[in-house]
């Protein structure tokens, strides 16, 4: 993995780090690169809440905000923002408004490298406007100061519309950093995950692929 | 949250908030990646929070799962498939209808001060 100067992490919701690109993020803060990581809601929507349920839908971002913080703290991440918006409704927002708060991050923090989702093939609006303005924002930098721009994407048309992922990395050297991330965020990963250990005590092969490769496109500007 | 064993706790609850200002948290949602893990399925939803109503009267029916409906002002809110009730700490009526996963499918509550 290249080495950054900074890492700028942009999503949505508190445990978005955790499956796609933790080990990318464990790996930079292995490697002495500060990494911010701007958390944009708190998942107040979330839908688990337990059988029986251990919470409700008011306490729910209470709980999230402290599995964010220690999934932070697991991965080794100095500099957490959470930036107070509300999950569901980031597509919502005025768009120009977002893209600048974006753009004031990304002058404050000056990262070589941002991850972000790709607009369009991220599945949830908040992820596909968390992405879009992100994009806007270093859209709208001269195109040689704009720091480098890897999105995660997943939606069932991403490869057959973006092609496969050019970056790919393997990242079994932190796989433990991961999956302490993953752990972190219990209310949302104990039940669907409850076999990862498992899993991963006996290295099932998918699991061990899945856990240990994170895909990444660069953004292709038009301009 | 406790599920809805007694409706009769639930209707001393609603009866507790009638004929003042209330705010109302309603929600319905199949989760945000129902039709990315089933293209057939046709997910829908909506959301209202913090809406300021009257009701003059709310009441509590079915046979779990629940309906709760509340005569406003000019109007009409109901829920169906709640399962859970609570009042919290700050005695606010908290409703919701989880499914078998315990994941929320409704929620209903009702406060005499704004939600977060």
């Amino acid at each position: 993995m290249e080495k950054e100067r900074h890492v700028l992490v942009v999503f949505p919701h508190p445990d978005d780090e955790a499956f796609g690109v933790s080990g990318t993020i464990a790996t930079h803060v292995q490697n002495g690169t500060p990494v911010t990581y701007a958390c944009l809601t708190l998942g107040e929507m979330g839908r688990n809440m337990g059988n029986p349920p251990f919470t409700n839908r008011e306490n729910l971002p209470k709980i999230r905000k402290e599995e964010l913080k220690a999934a932070a703290a697991a991965l080794g991440i100095q500099d957490l923002r959470m930036l107070g918006y509300r999950d569901k409704t980031v597509e919502f927002e005025d768009d120009a408004k977002l893209a600048k708060a974006m753009l004031s991050l990304i002058n404050e923090v000056n990262p070589s490298l941002i991850i972000t989702f790709y607009p369009g093939y991220s599945v949830h609006p908040d992820h596909d406007a968390t992405g879009a303005a992100v994009v806007r924002a270093v859209e709208s930098l001269p195109a040689a100061a704009r720091p480098k721009l890897h999105c995660v994407a997943f939606s069932n048309n991403c490869v057959e519309e973006l092609g496969e992922a050019d970056i790919v990395h393997n990242i079994s050297a932190v796989a433990e950093k991961k999956l302490a991330a993953i752990q972190a965020h219990r209310s949302q990963t104990e039940q669907m995950f409850g076999d990862v250990t498992e899993k991963l005590k006996n290295q099932d092969p998918q699991m061990m692929v899945w856990i240990n490769n994170e895909r990444f496109w660069t953004y292709k500007f038009d301009k | 949250m406790e599920p809805i064993k007694d409706y009769r706790q639930v209707q001393e609850a609603i009866n507790a908030f009638a004929n003042q200002d209330v705010y109302i948290h309603l929600e319905t949602t199949n989760g945000a990646y129902a039709s990315h893990h089933d293209q057939t399925f046709f997910s829908a939803g909506a959301y209202i929070r913090n809406a300021l109503v009257r009701y003059e009267i709310g009441k509590i029916t079915g046979n779990d799962p629940y309906r709760v409906g509340l005569k406003i002002n000019l109007g009409w809110i109901y829920a169906e498939g709640l399962t859970h009730f609570e009042v919290d700490e700050q005695n606010r009526l908290l409703l919701a209808g989880h499914d078998n996963k315990g994941k929320l499918a409704v929620a209903l509550e009702i406060s005499a001060t704004p939600f977060e």
